[in-house]
């Protein structure tokens, strides 16, 4: 099963011809995803990367039955594709585009509110199910297939997160790279949510950081649902007050999205919470062991 | 990005919402002019020198070694030359600055709001931010304007109102009113408080704002709503369709070195500590900071190289972090994805080679594709550079570094 993406999507690529998107969807062809094809406007009917390129998102779903966008166009145009995956019938949009003006984002929110599609991102690394799909811009071979699912609003972060639980001697069910910017499609809450429900997830990472209410939120739904051990760590607890540490989201606005609060109501609701980053895999085994 | 008191009015008065009106000024006879001009006007004698930088609090704070507040009124031109010889070039300390205050370049001579009338004057507090839990804007408003917000909230939140606009439809004109009544308004005043919230909500999306902040929100003595203050943050990611604000940008305002890193598009935030560090990725970054902290030293900055780690964006950052006297030691953490590692050390030699002798102790810690290889280019340099692969060792070296 594994959740959002598996061996069986079908992904198209918006943005397919550019750099990033061509460089991108090459690499996901050779971890073994089903790229079935691309959208620039403009240059429908050519080839890329031996795939067929569209025009619009709706001719790529009617040709191709694609159920999963990956998006890689310029920030100024990336609400414009949510919109339009959204409208042709992809269920999961998975936005990599960094740095789309947080009003943009207010209407895709909202605009997306009661529809079926799911939003990944944007300012995220993408999904993965390892082995299986990759849907998204993380390097493929750090996720040996396994049973830990990780949840996280950083990319590089999420990598060595997953290289800790490799070098444990575990494995990685599916990373959701949730992404860094102040509103996103799919909520801490809601990812860890899905980890919960897969039966293909034993155990939950998850990966926070300064800014919002996000990990709050997850926390307490975590402790009214909990049915699988969760490792906990918020970056940022030396970062200033009022200053932006690169996502924009993650910047402390008062004293309840701090590394500190979160990390109190993280512990509170029954996460094991790591202060150290170098301290993620080791704590996710110690955890798994001493619940058999 | 952050606007200058002068600059948000500019552009507030481009949505036809009414301010407190002014002419800006950088030398004392600009200000002496400035204050002729208003006088004959508004034909009185009363005018308001504010200090513009970018942090509240200016009409409390005094400039460094003087009893000068950061606003203040004036009667006479004489006076006005004299308040602006002492607020330029002073160095502003407010409770937003910190003890090392802000150099004051301009000033805003601003018309008198509270002269005298028919009705009595109010002061309002209203702002417009995201509500990022709700993924929606909200109008926060009070009847105690003019103060400490923070304080309002924390010892009457009963004062506090909030309205949230649905992004479907926009402020609706039954919110704008709502607002006029829970402040109290009637007759003329109500009419042009509702007119002056639409208007304003126009602007702040307009401009695509992250924060817009009017206080006080005044209704002077002939019912008139304006912006006496008022604070204007824009969405930095908004800026490419904004040409004409990002113009506005007064870097004087910001850190010289992380101005100087912007223009390497480096991600760098100064920090008071003594360790640098320069690591791939927003959130790896905050979690080297921490780790640098629960190892025994103190983070000197926050560095994003992005996804390009070569020599010379290492070089950039090398320069950038050695800028800091009080670094001790320096940890470089990658996390090799797509990036190579081997290529990312081999970037590293080069940049240490290219500056020469740095004299303070370099941690390396590269994982990820090519992590062997990496460290063993590093190892076999020749060059005072400290290897590590797993983040635990760099930690044990950083602990050693800082003992």
């Amino acid at each position: 099963m594994s959740v959002l993406v598996n061996k069986d999507s079908k992904v198209i690529v918006q943005g397919f011809t550019g750099t990033e998107g061509t460089f991108h969807a090459s690499q996901m062809l050779e971890y073994g995803t089903q790229v079935v094809g691309g959208v620039t406007p403009g240059k429908g009917g050519q080839t890329h990367l031996d795939r067929p390129v569209f025009n619009t998102v709706a001719d790529a779903v009617k040709a191709t039955g694609a159920n999963v966008s990956i998006i890689f166009v310029p920030p100024a145009f990336a609400a414009d594709a949510v919109f339009e995956a959204a409208n042709a019938g992809i269920e999961l949009i998975v936005c990599i585009t960094e740095g789309i003006p947080v009003q943009d984002m207010v209407k895709v929110k909202s605009f997306l509110e009661g529809k079926s599609a799911r939003l990944i991102g944007p300012n995220c690394p993408g999904v993965i199910t390892a082995e299986q799909a990759k849907v998204g811009i993380m390097p493929g071979f750090i996720f040996k297939a396994g049973r830990v699912g990780i949840v996280s609003k950083s990319g590089t972060l999420t990598y060595e997160a997953a290289d800790q639980v490799v070098k444990a001697g575990l494995g990685i069910s599916t990373a959701i790279g949730i992404g860094g910017d102040p509103i996103i499609g799919t909520t801490t809450k809601e990812a860890v949510e899905l980890l919960m429900n897969d039966p293909e997830t034993d155990a939950i990472i998850m990966i926070g950081e300064i800014g919002g209410s996000m990990e709050a939120d997850a926390a307490k739904w975590i402790k009214e649902n909990n049915r699988k051990p969760v490792v906990g760590f918020i970056a940022g607890q030396t970062a200033p007050a009022g200053r932006r540490m690169g996502h924009a989201g993650a910047i402390i606005g008062g004293a309840d999205d701090t590394a500190a609060a979160k990390m109190k109501i993280l512990a509170e609701n029954g996460v094991t919470v790591v202060a150290s980053p170098a301290d993620i895999g080791k704590t996710l085994a110690e955890v798994l062991s001493k619940g058999k | 990005m952050n606007l200058h008191e002068y600059q948000a009015k500019e552009l507030l008065k481009k949505y036809n919402v009414p301010v407190q009106e002014g002419i800006s000024a950088d030398s004392v006879m600009a200000a002496e002019e400035a204050y002729r001009q208003i006088k004959s006007e508004t034909n009185s004698k009363f005018a308001v020198i504010k200090a513009q930088i970018h942090a509240g609090g200016r009409g409390k704070g005094l400039i460094q070694g003087t009893e000068q507040h950061g606003v203040q009124v004036v009667k006479s031109a004489e006076e006005a030359a004299a308040v602006a010889r002492n607020i330029l070039g002073g160095v502003l300390v407010t409770k937003q600055t910190g003890a090392e205050g802000k150099k004051v370049n301009k000033i805003f001579v601003a018309k008198d709001a509270y002269y005298e009338g028919e009705h009595p004057v109010a002061e309002f507090y209203l702002s417009i931010l995201l509500d990022r839990s709700k993924g929606q804007n909200v109008i926060m408003y009070s009847t105690e304007g003019g103060m400490d917000i923070e304080e309002v909230a924390e010892k009457t939140p009963e004062k506090i109102f909030k309205e949230w606009v649905y992004p479907g439809g926009g402020l609706m004109p039954y919110q704008a009113r709502e607002i006029a009544f829970n402040l109290g308004l009637s007759g003329t005043a109500f009419k042009n408080c509702v007119k002056f919230v639409t208007n304003l909500y126009n602007a702040y999306i307009g401009t695509d704002a992250s924060m817009l902040e009017i206080n006080p929100l005044f209704k002077t003595s002939d019912d008139k709503i304006i912006a006496v203050d008022c604070k204007l943050n824009i969405d930095e990611n908004a800026l490419m369709r904004h040409p004409d604000i990002e113009a506005l940008r007064d870097v004087t305002e910001e850190d010289p070195t992380e101005v100087e890193a912007g223009q390497y598009n480096l991600n760098f935030v100064k920090l008071d500590g003594n360790v640098g560090c320069m690591v791939n990725g927003a959130g790896l970054a905050m979690a080297t900071m921490d780790m640098i902290k629960l190892s025994g030293g103190d983070p000197a900055n926050f560095l994003d190289v992005g996804g390009t780690a070569n020599a010379e964006t290492v070089e950039a950052g090398f320069r950038i972090i050695l800028k800091d006297p009080n670094v001790k030691a320096i940890l470089i953490n990658i996390f090799g994805g797509i990036v190579r590692c081997d290529r990312v050390a081999a970037g590293v030699i080069e940049a240490f080679n290219k500056l020469g002798n740095i004299e303070i102790p370099i941690i390396v810690r590269l994982q990820g594709t090519n992590a062997e290889e990496a460290k063993k280019l590093i190892d076999e340099s020749g060059l005072k550079v400290q290897s590590a692969i797993l983040l635990s060792e760099a930690a044990d070296l950083v602990k050693k570094a800082v003992a």
